[in-house]
């Protein structure tokens, strides 16, 4: 529908440059300049690195999803920018870039939380989020249970990590098992030749007594990694076929089996799973398996919506257009730790009116 | 012309306007870590005060640094943003040569701004409009051979005043400064290159030897 808010996003949490263009809940464009070749051999996310490679890149990736969309910038309706969580120094590079760019053109800005982008991606895939929805957010930075009933105004979170998340720990055994980094992809890729039952691995926090909707993984690593160096101290070969597969079905027996009973308790009838861990095969096959057996409709975005992206960020914008949330002020901050319970980061005054002081009016008007 | 300069490489984040004729309008304020919050509201309030708009910019002057990283960025990146939305030029303009070109000096000095971890960002100068050697970081004590005797300018200078004992004001990066270079060197037919960030130093990162094994010994 043409009279749908047609918003650019834009996100700089971690290591990916995305700026991605939605109209409503249709996707026009998803630009993204990722830097993690650059810290493939520091094992991790150097932050530095990640926010130097943001300034380079945000200019043309702005003008690749611009011109991917077929879109004009004055024709926007507003920017939205992840204002958090995420690394300080990156998010504060994509915080400028959107107020810069907001400002010249006239328009809204909207800061926006990422984990509530993570959710609201789904609308570009299966339409609108069902009210409420339960979100399943698994990547290298977060794992969490949340539940929203408006993705704009209200996200609750349900349970989250009390260590590593999910994304961690694949990267930290795929370390140990010298595969290099990130770790999720080729951990999927060799588990999928091995035995998920050959090693019975720890399952954090699934005792009668211990937090319904809360994970641990460091545990899960800790034995990981004491099972590989047991073989190696014994001169034996390392299975990593068989290790991969089975310290991955640890995770996502884990992580599905808590979303399903969130679900259940809850009585929402259907599950969100977002965040680069969802683009894993046997997340997302284990979790269908179960959501199906329990009547429960499981939504998935394809993985290059889950990983960090910059359409996410436009998603939610438009839907904070949409329903006419206030729009933030110029001195919009980056929060490393945004609570996952502000959706966005409205301004502060009535009187501010998203137009420019001077003129009191859109300079493309 | 109309000149919009930024230069957030040091505590102040200063804006400019410069008309071609002279400096109309300028903001400075100091507050190392608040960069990202000051400089929109500020740009804004310059705009306000000269009674224009952005739209009739005709060209971008950001401060290159060197400077922490963070705070440059800020202004780096609002420059790059604003050049590509009102598709105007964007010039890069090294933070030093806007301090010294504020200090007004007709002799030999240095410019050295605070490069945190007991090190300066610093440059030696001919006069006001001249500069001899190319940015660089050090630690104080290191270079105090190459710049005794001579004047010193910068927060940097007066942080340290053992190697710099005759070290005064400006303190900090001006935008007002930056744009009044800006013009004259557009004026003069030069080119200003598009705006570098000046690092001088690799991001802190090392590269894992080998994962701590955790099997208790
Ligand atoms: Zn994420």
């Amino acid at each position: 529908m043409p009279d749908e808010p047609l918003v650019l996003g834009i996100e700089t949490s971690c290591d990916e440059t995305g700026v991605g263009v939605v109209r409503g809940t249709t996707l026009l464009a998803d630009a993204v300049a990722s830097s993690v070749d650059e810290h493939a051999r520091f094992g991790g996310v150097v932050p530095e690195v990640a926010s130097r490679a943001h300034l380079e890149a945000m200019v043309p990736t702005i003008d690749r999803a611009l011109k991917e969309a077929g879109v004009a910038a004055r024709d926007l309706d507003g920017i939205s920018v992840t204002a958090g969580p995420g690394l300080a120094g990156a998010l504060l590079v994509g915080v400028s870039a959107a107020k810069a760019y907001a400002y010249a053109l006239g328009k809204p800005l909207y800061g926006v939380n990422h984990l509530a982008s993570h959710i609201c991606v789904d609308q570009l895939e299966h339409g609108p989020l069902p009210e409420p929805t339960m979100a399943l957010l698994v990547s290298g930075g977060h794992s969490s249970l949340l539940l929203s009933s408006d993705i704009t105004s209200d996200v609750r979170p349900l349970g989250a990590t009390i260590d590593d998340a999910a994304g961690e720990a694949f990267d930290k055994i795929a370390r140990v098992l010298n595969l290099g980094f990130p770790g999720g992809p080729v951990i999927d890729r060799y588990a999928r030749e091995g035995d998920p039952g050959a090693i019975a691995f720890p399952r954090g926090l699934t005792g009668p007594r211990d937090p319904a909707y809360d994970f641990s993984f460091s545990g899960l690593k800790t034995a990981v990694a004491r099972w590989i160096e047991a073989r190696r101290a014994a001169g034996e070969e390392v299975p990593v076929r068989d290790v991969s597969a089975s310290f991955q079905e640890a995770v996502v027996d884990v992580l599905t089996r808590k979303a399903v009973r969130a679900c259940k308790d809850e009585g929402v009838d259907h599950l969100m799973i977002g965040g680069g861990v969802a683009a894993n095969s046997r997340l997302r096959a284990l979790a269908q398996e179960r959501c199906e057996a329990a009547g429960i409709r499981l939504r998935v975005p394809r993985p290059k919506l889950c990983t960090d992206n910059g359409a996410m960020v436009a998603a939610l914008g438009a839907e904070m257009v949409a329903r006419n949330r206030a729009a933030s002020d110029w001195d919009l901050s980056a929060d490393s730790s945004l609570p996952v319970t502000d959706p966005h980061v409205p301004g502060h005054g009535h009187s501010h009116d998203h137009v420019h002081e001077v003129s009191k009016e859109n300079l493309y008007s | 012309m109309l000149l919009l300069a930024l230069d957030t490489a040091t505590p102040a984040v200063t804006v400019a306007l410069h008309d071609g004729t002279d400096v109309i309008a300028s903001s400075s304020q100091v507050d190392a870590r608040r960069h990202g919050e000051l400089l929109l509201p500020a740009v804004d309030r310059v705009l306000a005060e000269a009674g224009l708009r952005l739209d009739a910019v005709t060209g971008i002057v950001a401060g290159t640094g060197p400077g922490p990283y963070t705070g440059l960025r800020v202004g780096l990146m609002t420059a790059d943003t604003f050049g590509l939305a009102l598709g105007v030029p964007v010039y890069g303009v090294c933070t030093l040569d806007g301090l010294a070109l504020a200090a007004d000096l007709e002799e030999p000095f240095v410019v050295a701004t605070d490069a945190r971890r007991k090190e300066v960002y610093w440059a030696r100068y001919a006069d006001s409009r001249t500069r001899l050697t190319d940015p660089a970081v050090d630690r104080p004590a290191d270079i105090a051979g190459q710049v005794a005797g001579v004047p010193a300018v910068g927060a940097g200078a007066l942080l340290y005043p053992d190697t710099f004992p005759r070290a005064h004001g400006p303190e900090h990066g001006s935008a007002a400064a930056l744009a009044r270079l800006a013009a004259e060197r557009l004026a003069a037919g030069e080119e200003l290159p598009a705006p570098r960030p000046l690092y001088l130093r690799r991001p802190d990162a090392q590269v894992p030897k080998n994962y701590k094994v955790v099997t208790p010994k």
